[in-house]
């Protein structure tokens, strides 16, 4: 009987933590491709994510109370595009005023530079629609349940599967886009050698805005999703789940999309277990544990690839 | 000029765009009832301000004229070697003689301002000396406060026997974090730091048994003048205040003189320590370490202790200044050691210029007065914070005092050479 009941307990968390590890590593992409091509760490990448997760709250308030849709594909379809669309405009503005300028600096400075931007946006979030946390109706509800009646049942709900699914195609397509498209292509040469694409006629600004654009889409993809799944937002959960979302990035490997991905899911399942295991208030310990622990062992992390530093 | 002007608009419709989903529309809770409200002033007016400065060209003429003012702005006199003791000595004795003459709050500020020197001095040396951003360097701070407060409370120590603990704990606890993490490249260790200090601020949340948790630690023991208190009556049986002792009247504003004399002690202190530190060979290699890793190895130098000696040095350091901070507070709990105290010190380092301690302090001094003055717009006064980062960062990336570092030029010949 309880052998049953802590193998359900263990599914149940390993679902928990791929919800999880999916928003994660949709966050992570942001972070792991700028890195890959401008070496900075893109600081306010968690904020981009706040701010999409407010304009898919707004985006679905309007068409429900405004306009009065009642087909959910419709409205998520809606909302996605119109967070992606809006949040992809932050991403470019972001990076033409704030990091364009610092090109050529050292890496300090545009580090510094999205440090504050990090805490514009977040304050000016705050500004905008106030600190406190707003919640939203669930949109989609119920899941499936399995496991013994009157013992511990393994619940699945539509919103993870949700999660996944969305989590799975946009992966796919940005696999894809990567891999095949002229752009693609163009984007892995400048995370190879950004002055020798530069010099075989790639316009490098033009890829480097592409890929703030392509992190800022899919960090809206989790924003949304995020919010329908917890159903309560506000201006700070973008600080925590950007420094999640970058140790995940760095934990695969940082620069590498597979590691960004593989990244996040370990840290998803790592969380979920130890609040499960140890106290709830321990998991961003163990979270930060963990980073510090492939750094030291393994600092290119699970699939990066080692750097040599040459003079 | 057409070009400009469609710019301009487009511009202008970008802002637009950004802002109306933020600043422009605000959800109405009314118990289960949700609506939507807009708000097109905000929106209009950044649209205007955004049209207006494309069309004029306002950041770029900004940034000529910000490169012209570097160029123009009076660098700090090179003081003949003679003067500078004396101005260095007339700037001391005005410090100590002001808070005679200042009000209550001005004394107050002063203080927290001094604390902030400590911290941006010591950071300083972690990042502009040596190069190694540290995000998280108000763990050390907590370190620093958290011990003295501890050890008050449990063993009744003395605030000045605390103090070297205080260092030397921080000084560990920075050595122990660093060993694993100096090896990494530098932004790897801005993640890591910045990781660690979340730990050290969700542990002190979470050891309610040690540190109280969010309801913090109280009634934290002020500095004593060689065991004198600053208090109307002494808390213990038979001790001795500062007035009794000297027989003078009790002004409770003595405590908040003897709090500024004391952070200024140790400010001076930590510069004194850091001006002979940077002369030594470790303060040479550090910054020998910063322009050039590969050539530090390459004659010998260990790059690992030496970044080490840094991070420990820059760790002691905010350790001390916590120490003070839980002492001049009396108060001390989890929300005053957050990430955005890491970001106001390295703001500090990096507006006040990397490597140049002077800037640093004045950062510092306007940094914490100028809040305070500016009280009315407090709501704004992060947003305008992040906003000058970025804007200092593109139109002068070396700081208001830039580091003057010594060097050699070749002088120019009047003929080329055949």
């Amino acid at each position: 009987m309880s052998g049953s009941f802590s193998i359900l307990e263990f599914i149940q968390q390993i679902i928990n933590g791929l919800t999880l590890g999916s928003i994660y590593a949709l966050i992570a992409i942001g972070y792991t491709m700028v890195y890959g091509i401008i070496g900075m760490i893109n600081f306010a990448h968690g904020e981009i994510y706040m701010i999409s997760a407010y304009i898919g709250l707004l985006t679905i308030t309007a068409l429900t109370v405004q306009f009065g849709i009642e087909s959910v594909p419709l409205i998520l379809l809606a909302t996605l595009f119109v967070s992606i669309a809006i949040t992809s405009a932050y991403g470019w503005t972001i990076e033409r005023v704030a990091y364009r300028p610092l090109r050529s600096q050292s890496r300090l400075i545009p580090l510094i530079s999205a440090i504050g931007m990090s805490i514009f946006l977040q304050n000016y979030v705050q500004i905008g629609q106030g600190a406190r946390d707003l919640s939203m109706q669930p949109l989609i509800t119920g899941g499936w349940r399995f496991g013994p009646d009157g013992g511990f049942q393994v619940y699945l709900s539509y919103m993870q599967v949700l999660i996944a699914t969305a989590t799975v195609i946009f992966m796919t397509a940005l696999t894809l886009f990567i891999t095949r498209s002229r752009l693609g292509r163009a984007c892995r040469a400048c995370s190879q050698d950004l002055t020798m694409t530069n010099l075989l006629g790639i316009d490098t600004n033009r890829v480097i805005s592409l890929t703030f654009v392509l992190g800022a889409g899919l960090a809206a993809v989790a924003g949304v999703l995020i919010s329908l799944y917890i159903g309560k937002i506000n201006p700070f959960i973008g600080f925590e789940a950007g420094i999640k979302a970058f140790t995940a990035a760095v934990l695969g490997g940082i620069g590498s999309i597979p590691g960004a991905m593989l990244g996040g899911v370990v840290l998803g399942l790592a969380e979920s277990f130890s609040s499960a295991y140890l106290r709830t208030e321990y998991k961003d310990v163990v979270a930060f544990g963990l980073l510090v622990l492939v750094l030291l062992f393994r600092p290119t992390g699970l699939l990066g690839k080692p750097e040599i530093e040459k003079v | 000029m057409p070009r400009n002007l469609l710019e301009a608009v487009l511009v202008a419709l970008l802002a637009g765009l950004l802002t109306v989903p933020i600043l422009g529309i605000h959800i109405q809770v009314d118990g289960i009832k949700v609506s939507l409200q807009g708000n097109a002033m905000p929106v209009l007016a950044i649209m205007a301000v955004v049209f207006a400065a494309r069309l004029f060209q306002v950041p770029q003429k900004a940034a000529t004229g910000m490169a012209y003012l570097s160029q123009r702005l009076p660098r700090p006199p090179r003081l003949a070697a003679s003067y500078r003791p004396v101005l260095i000595g007339l700037v001391i004795v005005v410090a100590i003689v002001w808070p005679f003459t200042a009000s209550r709050s001005a004394i107050d500020i002063a203080t927290l301002a001094l604390i902030y020197v400590m911290l941006g001095l010591g950071l300083n040396v972690v990042v502009g000396f040596a190069g190694l951003l540290d995000l998280g360097y108000v763990a050390f701070y907590a370190v620093g406060a958290y011990g003295y407060a501890l050890l008050s409370m449990h063993w009744g120590l003395s605030f000045w026997a605390c103090l070297p603990l205080c260092v030397l704990m921080a000084a560990a606890t920075g050595c122990l974090l660093g060993f694993p993490v100096l090896r990494l490249r530098g932004d790897y260790l801005a993640i890591v730091t910045l990781g660690f200090g979340e730990i050290i601020r969700l542990l002190l949340n979470n050891l309610n048994a040690l540190t109280g948790g969010p309801d913090g630690i109280g009634n934290i023991a002020k500095p004593t003048l060689f065991g004198l208190e600053f208090a109307r009556e002494p808390s213990t049986e038979g001790g001795v205040t500062f007035h009794q002792f000297f027989g003078l009247d009790y002004h409770s504003i003595d405590t908040l003189i003897f709090l500024y004399l004391v952070a200024l002690g140790m400010a001076l202190l930590i510069l004194y320590v850091i001006n002979r530190l940077i002369r030594m060979p470790i303060g040479r290699a550090w910054e020998a370490l910063r322009e050039d890793e590969i050539a530090c190895r390459s004659l010998g130098l260990n790059p690992t202790t030496i970044k080490l000696s840094a991070f420990g040095f820059g760790a002691s350091t905010a350790g001390f200044a916590g120490a003070f901070f839980a002492a001049r507070q009396g108060f001390i709990n989890p929300e005053s050691f957050t990430f955005i105290e890491s970001a106001i010190v390295l703001a500090i380092v990096v507006l006040g210029g990397m490597g140049s301690q002077l800037g640093v302090i004045l950062a510092a001094i306007a940094l914490t007065a100028l809040p305070e003055i500016a009280r009315q717009f407090a709501e704004y006064r992060m947003l305008i914070f992040g906003l000058v980062l970025v804007l200092m960062m593109i139109w002068r990336p070396q700081g208001l005092v830039p580091a003057s570092r010594p060097r050699l030029e070749l002088p120019e010949r009047a003929e080329t050479a055949p």
